[in-house]
């Protein structure tokens, strides 16, 4: 099979590196070489992070380029529209639909866009959701990174089994249930 | 054999175990930080943070001294602090296999400078290993040890962030014990004065010369002859870059990038058209290569700067444009300091003091930029101190009074000491802030001197910040709660007009800290506000302005620390409990 690229975008803070990990262990217990590339240290602090995640039969490039990618994972607004140029034609962009303010909007130094998940539809097979809505209906707004990696699960090649076998491995022992059932309402959504 | 996904940096950590490690010393810094953090979940290896690179490598010395394998680990900034002892150890040698781990930066995540590590290990003719996937990683720690011991040499691996930080596949090995090797006093060998060490320099000049022929039948310097029209010599993590962008290639792989195995290159270069060297950073293999008079193409059409990509490659080897959408142009979201970060209460209050800050290295650093504009210069580790301290010589004492010197708890007692000794002792005046938030905040809460626990989390002494600068002379230290905005904001002006040496500790845990957490919460009461904005100046990013001038704030973020409430003068923000 040809490489596949995913990408996990958002702001630092927001629990991408988790998302990334969890589809990480699916993508190895499904048997494939793969490649994670994730940002650490000072970027993480409220800046713009990104995760890479490619895996096929054999993985060199360890990260993802413009119009490669066939999923990007968006976790707020700002970020969907700053990456998704790293979409291929016919990609799926996930977008949660939460607005976080970089610095340079909220000093007034620059305007959040308006209408981002419309004019990005126009351009990409695009899904959106509030997670943090759902993720507050369920009664944690801490988990909705895993309602997130629900809905991604839909569009991917891999059992939900699997998904679920290693949420329970990856996540705090504490917290495997609410974030299965977080899991769960992402994927029935 | 058990496979598992690891990053570079727990790759190396699962080599080191493997390879029969018993010391392990750093110093957290991104990209090396990871390191420590697993090596430590080993319970066959002694791992510590010591308080600075210099300290960690002499640990490691002395570990390999008394005949064990030693592992010391390291951001590129840190190789220049340990360089002392690293350039002379390369005279010395090893008794049990010494290994130093340093964490290059191309693209600057979170650096200050884009140094090359390779050049540093040139210079004090170490060789160097540059491993290009997790599973390169583990295995090149391992084979690290046994070249160190073999040639009585210390190793360099170099990694680079995307190694570091990105995760592949790694087949597990059992460790292997290795016996400790029998200590023998050998002044010779191990105290390098004059004589000494001129007899040392004979010896590392052969040594290195005899890997250099040895390195071009070293399995990890490895020729895939391909098509021949394209050869390309690469390292690291832009081997995946060749692959990738130049599947039909021929590639020599270098894994030991110093010294260079002259005869392979020769040999390689003769058998293709043309000949490539693609590295990130310096030019260090190109140049070498050139120096033989082997033509080859390397930073005329690649630059020296930040990292490769497979279709950097393609474009400039290749001409080959990738076409892709334009990116949309969208408002930058640079790092940030997070809510509730006692910082920004501290630079708040000197911003609103009107104060200008010499600067240093931590999370601290964001102070620099709007809307707190405070910091005013940073260079290094520790430099904060020592930069006011040369200001005040050069200018006289009433220049700095609307400066101060900003330096976190663990950068402090890093190489911080040195500099506030240095200013008691050549009788400056001063005031310096220690923003003490318990912790080392920017790689990711690492322990240190004076929290209390080690690098395992056993509970130890805890130095005492008060004590320590009141041994180093200094009459006047106080202590203020970070966020008791008042009282700091009266300390700071008191003690920036005393003709002395003054420490300020500014005081108060790092809101990500697992043992700090919260229960309060700041709520906007819209009918008190008066659309001023003062609670938005200190840039929380919790806070944002509703369209009618009101504030809203974001629950899910806010973490209570009551700053905002604290600037707000008509009771519009309250904290409560949750």
């Amino acid at each position: 099979m040809e490489t596949k690229s995913i990408m996990i975008v958002g702001v630092g803070g927001q629990g991408t590196l988790l998302t990334s990990r969890i589809l990480g262990g699916v993508i190895t217990e499904a048997g494939y070489d793969v490649k994670l590339s994730e940002v650490h240290g000072m970027a993480q602090r409220g800046g713009s992070v990104v995760t890479f995640v490619r895996y096929g039969e054999k993985v060199y490039e360890p990260i993802v380029e413009e119009g490669c990618a066939d999923v990007l994972i968006a976790f707020e607004r700002l970020e969907a529209l700053r990456y998704a140029h790293f979409l291929k034609k016919d990609g799926v962009l996930i977008v949660n639909d939460q607005r976080i303010d970089p610095m340079t909007v909220l000093t007034g130094a620059a305007e959040y866009p308006e209408n981002i998940i419309e004019d990005l539809k126009k351009k990409y097979k695009v899904i959106d959701i509030d997670a943090m809505a759902e993720a507050k209906k369920i009664g944690n707004a801490r988990v909705f990174n895993t309602i997130i990696v629900g809905i991604a699960a839909k569009h991917m090649d891999f059992a939900k089994e699997d998904w679920i076998k290693v949420i329970e491995k990856t996540v705090p022992a504490k917290t495997i249930d609410i974030n299965k059932v977080a899991f769960e309402a992402g994927y029935n959504l | 054999m058990e496979k598992k996904i690891m990053l570079g940096n727990e790759a190396i950590a699962r080599g080191a175990y493997e390879a029969g490690v018993k010391v392990s010393s750093a110093y957290p810094g991104t990209p090396s930080t990871e390191i420590s953090e697993n090596i430590v979940k080993y319970p066959e290896i002694y791992a510590e943070w010591s308080p600075n690179e210099k300290v960690a490598m002499e640990v490691a010395i002395g570990a390999s001294m008394s005949g064990v394998r030693a592992l010391c680990s390291m951001k590129m900034v840190g190789v220049n602090v340990a360089s002392d002892p690293l350039y002379t150890v390369s005279y010395i040698g090893v008794n049990g296999g010494l290994v130093l781990v340093a964490a290059d930066d191309p693209g600057l995540y979170s650096s200050q400078n884009e140094q090359d590590s390779r050049c540093v290990a040139r210079v004090a003719q170490v060789p160097v290993l540059e491993p290009s996937d997790s599973a390169e990683a583990k295995d090149f720690t391992k084979l690290a040890f046994e070249l160190s011991e073999k040639y009585d040499c210390p190793i360099m691996i170099r990694t680079t962030t995307r190694l570091a930080h990105s995760q592949g596949v790694v087949e597990l090995c059992d460790r292997e014990e290795i016996e400790d090797k029998v200590y023998e006093r050998s002044v010779p060998k191990n105290v390098m004065m004059p004589a000494m060490a001129k007899g040392r320099h004979v010896f590392v000049e052969k040594r290195l010369k005899d890997m250099s022929e040895d390195a071009c039948t070293l399995p990890i310097n490895k020729v895939e002859m391909n098509d021949t029209k394209i050869g390309v010599i690469t390292s690291g993590i832009p081997y995946q870059y060749v692959k990738e962008a130049l599947p039909n290639a021929s590639v020599l792989k270098l894994g030991l990038v110093h010294p260079l195995p002259k005869k392979l290159i020769e040999d390689f270069a003769s058998k293709v058209d043309t000949l490539y060297v693609i590295e990130e950073l310096e030019p260090l293999i190109e140049e070498q290569v050139k120096s033989w008079g082997i033509k080859c193409h390397g930073k005329d059409i690649l630059t020296i700067q930040g990292e490769y990509s497979a279709n950097m490659l393609k474009k400039a080897i290749l001409g080959e444009e990738v076409n892709t959408d334009e990116p949309a142009k969208v408002p930058a979201r640079p790092p940030i300091l997070c809510p509730g970060c006692p910082h920004r209460s501290t630079f708040t209050v000197l911003n609103e003091l009107k104060l200008h800050a010499a600067g240093d290295i931590g999370c601290y650093t964001l102070g620099a930029v709007a809307p707190l504009n405070v910091i005013d210069t940073t260079v290094c580790m520790g430099s904060s101190i020592s930069t006011l301290h040369g200001m005040e010589k050069a200018k006289g004492k009433d220049y700095i009074k609307n400066w101060v010197a900003v330096i976190g708890d663990s950068t402090f007692l890093h190489t911080g000491i040195n500099s506030l000794l240095n200013m008691v002792y050549n009788k400056a005046t001063g005031t310096v802030i220690i923003v003490d938030n318990s912790t080392t905040g920017m790689t990711g809460h690492q322990d240190h001197a004076a929290t209390g626990k080690t690098l395992s989390g056993e509970a130890t002494y805890a130095v005492d910040l008060i004590d320590l600068c009141h041994a180093l002379g200094v009459e006047h230290v106080s202590v203020v709660n970070a966020f008791d905005t008042e009282k700091l904001k009266a300390t700071i002006k008191e003690e920036v007009a005393r003709d002395a040496v003054s420490v300020i500790i500014s005081q108060a845990p790092c809101a990500l800290l697992k043992t700090n957490v919260s229960h309060k919460k700041c709520y906007a009461i819209p009918d008190k506000c008066k659309k001023c904005g003062m609670c938005l100046k200190p840039g929380c990013p919790a806070m944002r302005k509703n369209e009618d001038g009101t504030i809203s704030i974001d629950d899910t973020m806010c973490n209570g620390c009551g700053l905002c409430a604290s600037r707000c003068k008509f009771g519009a923000i309250e904290t409560r409990e949750v």
